[in-house]
């Protein structure tokens, strides 16, 4: 965790004097951000010649962030036509999922994902942190497809961040 | 051509969020509302601010862009949660074709003051009807 911000930093500090020194960056703000996304990738990097670690923890979380952008995108259009098409195609439904991830950071991240996707929003933690109700607009595929959708994609990604 | 990019953003930040403005009237249950507003918050906002940042295309708009982005991103899923979570326990009642199965099976217990006087299943219109 520190590593990551340390190298936070540096990169920060590296875009600062390069943004400042040259003028090839001072004429566009996304160039910047691009310096500071590789330079960032590239301080990993280095990071991981001591540990191999730090390199598929990146590379996990990048696929976890990209697995989400892309449920986003195609959850938001669904709801979308949702809206816009007359008449009512709603099935919703409180759904238990049992929870696999023990630490509170982790529970947060998925409850905190399901509830950005749209059409799904999660409503409570059961006391012993084992089971999440999840309420959702679409339940005319079956729970088990339901419960599956969600340990296979966000939960095992996560985990598998963790596990490392 | 830059502009046009940012414009593209903007403007399709404004329908999702338009969108989710007809969504609030539309459908027919607290907790629908709820989980189609959370969403024009973060995606409507989110594309505005891309927009935005593609659009003044200086180092400091786009550090200030991407920090909005985050702390709403941070932030609007547990306001969600919680609000959800209140109403909860309140008994804010479910639209009628919400399938409880789950949910009742989970609170089902004798002394679990939610479970008893909680209106299940019956549609605010049902309920002023039986007044």
């Amino acid at each position: 965790m520190w590593v990551y911000l340390i190298n936070i930093i540096l990169a920060g500090a590296i875009t600062k004097i390069l943004h400042e020194e040259s003028g090839f960056f001072q004429k566009s703000g996304l160039l910047s951000l691009a310096l500071f996304v590789v330079s960032f990738i590239l301080l990993c990097v280095i990071a991981g010649i001591f540990r191999k670690k730090y390199i598929t923890q990146i590379y996990l979380s990048s696929g976890l962030f990209l697995f989400f952008l892309k449920e986003l995108v195609v959850a938001n259009l669904k709801v979308s036509y949702e809206v816009l098409s007359p008449g009512s195609n709603l099935h919703p439904a409180v759904i238990t999922v049992p929870l696999d991830l023990s630490t509170d950071l982790e529970i947060m991240l998925l409850a905190n994902m399901i509830t950005l996707t749209p059409g799904t929003l999660s409503l409570d933690v059961s006391e012993d942190k084992k089971k999440l109700y999840v309420h959702t607009l679409y339940s005319d595929e079956s729970r088990e497809v339901f419960r599956k959708n969600i340990k296979q994609g966000f939960e095992k990604k996560i985990l598998a961040i963790n596990q490392l | 051509m830059i502009n046009i990019v940012a414009a593209i953003f903007i403007l399709s930040g404004i329908a999702f969020m338009m969108i989710a403005a007809i969504g609030i009237i539309r459908f027919p249950d607290f907790y629908i509302r709820m989980s189609v507003v959370t969403k024009a918050s973060t995606i409507g906002l989110g594309l505005l601010l891309t927009g935005v940042g593609i659009y003044f295309n200086t180092l400091e708009t786009i550090i200030k862009t991407i920090s909005i982005s985050l702390f709403i991103v941070l932030s609007s899923p547990i306001s969600a949660h919680v609000i959800a979570k209140a109403a909860s326990l309140v008994r804010v009642p479910f639209w009628n074709k919400t399938n409880l199965d789950d949910y009742i099976e989970a609170k089902e217990t004798p002394d679990d003051p939610r479970y008893v006087e909680h209106n299940y299943g019956s549609s605010s219109k049902e309920k002023s009807k039986k007044i």
